[in-house]
């Protein structure tokens, strides 16, 4: 199973290493993710789980290693690497909703402008998206004026609109007030049985128990551990996972 | 008064010249300035490079020195010959296009990194995520800076008097000619500077009020 995953990997994160001046933030990397699997990363702060994320997207350049999407090398600045950036979304922490846009024209922007696609025919969808995160009576807001949950929700519709192939999500509820986590969440656990292929940054561990394949422990930039959910949480192997999890668990 | 009424062809043509000049110049150094700053926060190093030695070298040039090359230094190159006003408008456009980039690059600098981040994600372009997504938003901020901009340009186009543009500041030494006095020739010019930059201010409060209901 493990090399016919490999094989078909949607996403392969080969011996990526990277430097922010002195710091070696990503250290010998290697992540495969295969279609349809969903991986939490989890780890201290500043262990890196950000940067692998932006890493993944090209937001942030790399040293070393490559990365590739559904086979496809991450090209370098410019078109080719927008073009490419469409197939891999992005669910920030900060929501990131573009403030002087309606809701309806935050997920419609990308179809029309990256894809070419018809005004009506992107706002059905954008509608239809909507409906589905449970947003679609706000769709002439501003971001302002939604809570916060409602703004995540919108931002994963956005994403969607795109029809990437693989999701990633960084710590997308931890900016949220605790009674607005779980509508995010639940909107994520629906995508993973969905089928979506998703890379998500969190230390909720209910998501990782219902919806992941695997969870990643991160630590100092390395990877230290990738087991299944119910392995790592009730078996960790190494001493910084015991050790994280005895903290994330007490709190 | 009568120096004023008495001399109203050459109070006409100068602040004609002088709106000219602050017009032609405004535009082109608002579209240049555009086009610098995009450069200057391009991801194309080369782009970074080329939009800094532009604005740190006009920008430190005296704007007489600019002027002074366009209308003595410039007709000596070989190059298809210009009016002194043509010279004039370029000078002006180039080196208030400096403080156009400037204004506009602090106001990207208000707009957060998430925004054009969120706007790559999506897969916009360098040049969309900026034209779409962040300059929008950075409009209002830049509004205060950018007429402070333009009211040193319409106050600059003075300079060009002393390169042969018969504009509002060449007036009172035109006056001199005709032998009226001095003084209130150049408190009828100071004067009707004062109204043009009133009325810049009257824009500038309407723009400000303009894009705050637009956020
Ligand atoms: N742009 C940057 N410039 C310099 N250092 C950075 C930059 N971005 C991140 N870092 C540093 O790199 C390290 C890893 O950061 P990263 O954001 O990837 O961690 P993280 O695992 O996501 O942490 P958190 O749980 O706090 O979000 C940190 O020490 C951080 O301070
Ligand atoms: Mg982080």
């Amino acid at each position: 199973m493990t090399t016919d995953a490999q094989a078909t990997a949607l996403v392969d994160v080969d011996r990526v290493n990277k430097h922010f001046g002195q710091l070696h933030v990503l250290q010998d990397i290697n992540l495969k993710v295969s279609k349809g699997e969903v991986v939490v990363v989890i780890g201290p702060s500043g262990s890196g789980k950000s940067t692998l994320c932006r890493a993944i997207n090209r937001l942030e350049t790399i040293d070393g290693g490559t990365i590739k999407i559904d086979g496809k090398l991450l090209p370098a600045e410019g078109r080719d690497l927008a073009r490419l950036r469409a197939d891999v979304g992005m669910v920030f922490q900060s929501f990131n909703l573009f403030a002087h846009k309606t809701i309806l024209e935050n997920v419609t922007l990308g179809p029309i402008k990256v894809k070419g696609m018809k005004k009506d025919e992107a706002e059905k969808q954008a509608m239809m998206l909507l409906e589905r995160v449970g947003v679609a009576s706000q769709a002439g807001k501003l971001p302002a004026q939604l809570s916060g949950g409602q703004q995540q929700r919108v931002a994963i519709a956005r994403a969607l609109a795109m029809k990437p192939k693989v999701m990633l999500f960084d710590e997308p509820t931890s900016a949220l007030d605790p009674e607005m986590i779980n509508e995010v969440l639940d909107v994520m656990v629906q995508l993973a049985k969905e089928g979506m292929t998703m890379i998500v940054v969190t230390h909720e561990m209910g998501f990782a128990r219902k919806a992941a394949d695997r969870v990643v422990f991160m630590a100092d930039g390395q990877i230290v551990e990738d087991a299944q959910p119910e392995e790592f949480f009730t078996n960790p192997k190494s001493d910084r996972a015991k050790d994280f999890l005895s903290k994330i668990l007490t709190h | 008064m009568n120096t004023l009424l008495n001399n109203l062809d050459l109070f006409t043509t100068g602040f004609q010249n002088t709106l000219i000049l602050f017009f032609f110049s405004a535009i082109f150094a608002l579209i240049l300035g555009t086009i610098v700053a995009a450069m200057r926060v391009s991801p194309v190093p080369a782009m970074r490079a080329a939009g800094t030695f532009y604005v740190n070298t006009v920008r430190n040039t005296p704007l007489t020195l600019v002027l002074f090359f366009f209308a003595l230094g410039y007709p000596k190159l070989g190059l298809p010959e210009i009016s002194f006003m043509t010279a004039a408008i370029v000078g002006l456009s180039l080196y208030t296009a400096t403080y156009v980039a400037e204004a506009i690059r602090s106001g990207i600098n208000t707009v957060p990194v998430g925004q054009a981040e969120a706007a790559r994600a999506i897969g916009l372009p360098f040049s969309q995520s900026l034209r779409l997504i962040v300059l929008p938003q950075a409009f209002r901020a830049v509004i205060p800076p950018m007429f402070s901009v333009f009211i040193a340009l319409l106050k600059n186009t003075t300079v060009a008097a002393g390169f042969s543009v018969a504009e509002a500041g060449a007036i009172r030494a035109n006056l001199s000619e005709r032998g009226e006095p001095a003084m209130a020739g150049l408190l009828w010019v100071a004067l009707v500077f004062v109204v043009l930059v009133f009325l810049l201010s009257l824009l500038q409060r309407y723009f400000e009020n303009k894009w705050k209901v637009a956020r």
